[in-house]
């Protein structure tokens, strides 16, 4: 066991406070964004909400790189000016498979949430190695998330 | 996870299931060739009805998910890693949108994880945050390289790291509790150690890190190896965490589910903004996953973990082969 230091004593493992807030906006995320993406599934596959590509259409674009993917559905179901990449996918919101993306975006977005959460708590701790780290951790997924690390085929 | 005195084969029961599902998920799927498929399209034209009706792969992807789902669970490995290979071999769908939805299926199951082994103290926020910088940051810049590259040359490279990835879980240790003599200065500095409450023993574990730099720095090509192909990285975090800093066991691998929130996260983006998500493969995939997930977890208590790994070995294995084989356009026996 070497220096793994061990307690028989039935103490309560103390949680950090960052920690815990950070599990607990996790987890209200996590739930919102789950729910929405299968609701608005829902809406996309019983045909509620109208998709831009229909459903019996989507084998004959799928086997494609996304890169023909995106412009032939685009010349055939979208027509609009460009490609829909990047945020542009709040513009079709209204299409059943654009509306998935909603949940999607949840899903992926909160963890940015989460590190801004803990942060005032980092800052109020004096923790500064931390909170510089928390907010480097956020200009790293906002840049991600921000659409400008464009590349392709 | 003893086996009941004359009930020797009692416990395998729900492996034997799992294998005999996702084989018959193969063979159906293998048995709608695409090419076929492709070939009666162009024949009469894509506004015709597709021989295959739309709504079959997605039920396939979702039974398929489901047993990986259930084999993830039972033999220790996230769901990214299984995925990617296995449906980029076997389904029709293009490989962009197959490491798109992987990340999303990894990034899915770490984001639902993560908050109850935060709140029980087994994934540690202080020693996720700096390996999470590191990671995250890398695996924007794998998952740039891995859609600027020619597919052929990321699948075949996604068939040599899958076999790779076989090798470390083929060689690697585990050790429940490291010996580490003494915290390293890193470590110190940024005072990752911790306490978390060892039921099976009833005590109480103090544990701490060293080798803290050279781990980090193997962050860097975890970080790039996840977001280019798709994959989460619970195969290469919990050997870093554990055996090399020193982690206990516990620790390691609720730590590396929670970092893959963060890391996939952010190679995730870079796919979404791309484009590389159909809803109708994401859904089926998650909900497959998780519900296998939930079963599996269950079934812990009567399967043999030991056969689950080699079960888990031989499916790696074979998608490997298949990946390599397709990327280099050479024929595969399945």
């Amino acid at each position: 066991m070497g220096t793994i230091a061990m307690s028989s004593a039935v103490t309560r493992v103390r949680v950090d406070d960052e920690q815990r807030l950070y599990a607990s906006i996790l987890e209200i995320g996590v739930y919102l964004g789950l729910v929405v993406l299968l609701v608005t599934f829902a809406l996309y596959a019983s045909g509620l909400v109208a998709p831009s590509i229909p459903l019996h259409e989507l084998p004959n674009y799928w086997h494609l790189s996304v890169h023909d993917y995106l412009e032939v559905t685009n010349a055939e179901h979208l027509h609009h000016e460009h490609v829909i990449t990047g945020w542009a996918w709040i513009s079709v919101i209204g299409k059943g498979d654009y509306l998935n993306f909603v949940g999607i975006a949840l899903l992926a977005g909160v963890t940015i949430v989460c590190f801004l959460g803990i942060l005032p708590t980092l800052i109020r701790k004096h923790d500064r190695i931390y909170a510089t780290m928390a907010v480097l951790e956020v200009l790293v997924l906002t840049l991600a998330a921000s659409g400008v690390l464009a590349t392709g085929h | 996870m003893g086996v009941p005195a004359g009930g020797r084969t009692s416990g395998w029961w729900p492996l034997w299931v799992a294998i005999a599902l996702m084989v018959g998920s193969l063979v159906f799927v293998r048995s709608i060739d695409p090419a076929v498929a492709a070939a009666a399209q162009e024949a009469v034209g894509l506004e015709t009805a597709s021989p295959i009706a739309w709504w079959v792969w997605p039920v396939a992807l979702l039974a398929l998910t489901f047993v990986m789902g259930i084999l993830a669970a039972l033999g220790g490995v996230g769901g990214g890693v299984l995925y990617v290979p296995i449906v980029s071999g076997f389904f029709p769908f293009h490989l962009d949108f197959v490491r798109g939805c992987g990340l999303l299926v990894a990034l899915s199951g770490a984001l639902a994880a993560g908050p109850g082994f935060l709140k029980m103290n087994l994934a540690s926020l202080r020693l996720a945050i700096p390996v999470a910088l590191i990671a995250s940051a890398s695996a924007i810049v794998g998952a740039m390289i891995g859609l600027a590259l020619p597919t052929n040359v990321v699948q075949t490279a996604l068939g040599a790291a899958i076999l790779a990835i076989v090798a470390i879980m083929m060689v690697a240790r585990k050790s429940e509790f490291p010996d580490v003599p003494e915290a390293d200065r890193l470590s110190t500095v940024l005072r990752i150690h911790g306490v978390y409450r060892e039921a099976s023993l009833g005590q109480t574990i103090d544990w701490r890190v060293h080798r803290t730099l050279p781990s980090l720095l193997l962050f860097i090509v975890i970080g790039l190896m996840a977001g280019m192909f798709g994959l989460g990285a619970g195969w290469a975090n919990v050997p870093v965490l554990n055996l090399m800093m020193g982690a206990p066991l516990k620790v390691s691998v609720a730590t590396s589910k929670f970092l893959l929130s963060i890391t996939d996260t952010s190679a995730a983006w870079v796919y979404l903004n791309q484009g590389c998500v159909i809803p109708m493969m994401v859904v089926p995939s998650l909900v497959g996953i998780m519900l296998g997930s939930f079963i599996g977890v269950r079934l812990l208590r009567t399967a043999k973990p030991r056969m689950v790994r080699y079960v888990v070995i031989s499916l790696l294995l074979f998608s490997g082969a298949k990946a390599i084989t397709k990327g280099l356009g050479l024929p595969f026996f399945f």
